[in-house]
């Protein structure tokens, strides 16, 4: 399982990425906006996208519209893990097709239950 | 304050009562005197213009001087307050950041030690359960002994250890303290900026109404409106418990991803 984190806060970055490895997920890769991170997208191979929405550059919104628009990365399970939490933001991102929205400040069981519900339906 | 007011006043009459003159006059046919009274509405009027522009302007000056922007000297040492803030914010940013990497290295660090020294806590303890039952033959239990004592060696080494870790980690919180202090500074100097700009924002409003100058704030904020980009994000929200459009929590966020059919 390999998975792309896309923040532009290094610590944010960081927190997520341990918590992802305590979660078994040892394949982790980061970038710092929407713009890094859809060349790797491209290239890499992903099973899974975890990103932040307010970034510099482009941004989590944009970057998960862009994903759903691409033939080949449009299939590809999206986390937004955000400090955005506006009801029509949320609203919005349902609506561009993300799997799960978690909102910052979280908790590890958040996570954990978020990426397990996700992988679950996925899967089915 | 109040000489503004009665500037203004003196205006107000003035043109009240040189309108209705103005209307007499015109109606009586002597139009010299007509355009005698628009002279004089006139002159009164860019008075009232002059004197207000001239305290903006003086005020606007004022400003610039208290925030130490000197206009001649783009090169000048001093850097503004405005600069300044920004990089007290800046540096704000960079100790929070060094803060949060340091206490996660410290917590990595402990991770492993604790990880070794419970593994090795539980397969002793087996063989102690063993010895406790009498099936430890007494050449294992000499090299049980030597593993015993190697442990209580080293469990003494990893505890102070990771004592020491927390230790530093509580100290990697003094961020907040000097955090504290700066983001202090800098919201005084913003609360300074805004009623300075109230200020000038007041006096320009005089200078509009001498003018007659209207502004059309609707379509100001309309514009600005337009301005905020709907995808750019707003970041954290301050008082989420408080307005209706923005969601307190998690269960917040899954309930109305529920009720759209997530």
């Amino acid at each position: 399982m390999k998975i792309l984190i896309v923040d532009d806060f290094s610590t944010m970055r960081r927190i997520i990425k341990n918590l992802l490895r305590d979660l078994g997920f040892t394949n982790t890769q980061e970038a710092d906006d929407g713009i890094t991170a859809l060349p790797m997208l491209h290239s890499g191979n992903f099973d899974f996208l975890v990103t932040d929405w307010n970034m510099p550059g482009m941004s989590g919104i944009d970057l998960l519209r862009t994903v759903r628009a691409d033939e080949r990365l449009k299939h590809l399970p999206v986390l937004m893990v955000t400090a955005e939490a506006k009801r029509d933001q949320i609203i919005e991102a349902a609506q561009a097709g993300v799997n799960g929205y978690v909102v910052k400040p979280f908790t590890a069981q958040v996570l954990k239950e978020k990426i397990e519900k996700i992988f679950e339906r996925v899967n089915s | 304050m109040e000489h503004k007011q009665s500037s203004l006043g003196d205006f107000e009459s003035t043109l009240k009562k040189h309108a209705n003159e103005l209307v007499e006059s015109l109606e009586r046919g002597q139009f010299g005197d007509a355009v005698q009274l628009i002279h004089q509405l006139n002159q009164t009027r860019d008075r009232g213009l002059y004197q207000e522009v001239g305290k903006l302007t003086r005020e606007l000056h004022s400003a610039i001087v208290s925030f130490h922007i000197d206009p001649q000297m783009p090169q000048a040492e001093e850097v503004s307050q405005i600069t300044d803030a920004t990089e007290r914010l800046s540096y704000v940013v960079k100790l929070t950041e060094g803060a949060a990497n340091r206490t996660m290295d410290l917590v990595e660090q402990s991770t492993p030690v604790l990880q070794a020294l419970s593994a090795e806590a539980s397969t002793l303890s087996a063989d102690w359960q063993r010895f406790m039952r009498r099936e430890v033959a007494a050449p294992e239990f000499r090299e049980l002994a030597r593993r015993v004592d190697s442990f209580l060696t080293r469990s003494e080494a990893g505890t102070r250890e990771v004592a020491g870790h927390l230790n530093d980690i509580v100290l990697a919180q003094d961020y907040q303290d000097l955090t504290g202090q700066v983001i202090k500074r800098v919201t005084q100097l913003v609360t300074e900026v805004e009623s300075n700009l109230l200020k000038l924002v007041l006096m320009a409003s005089q200078v509009d109404r001498f003018a007659g100058i209207e502004h059309d704030h609707q379509q100001l904020r309309a514009e600005k409106d337009q301005e905020k980009h709907p995808t750019r994000g707003e970041g954290p929200q301050i008082h989420a418990d408080k307005r209706e459009d923005v969601v307190s929590g998690q269960d917040d966020v899954d309930d109305l991803l529920s009720s759209l059919g997530f």
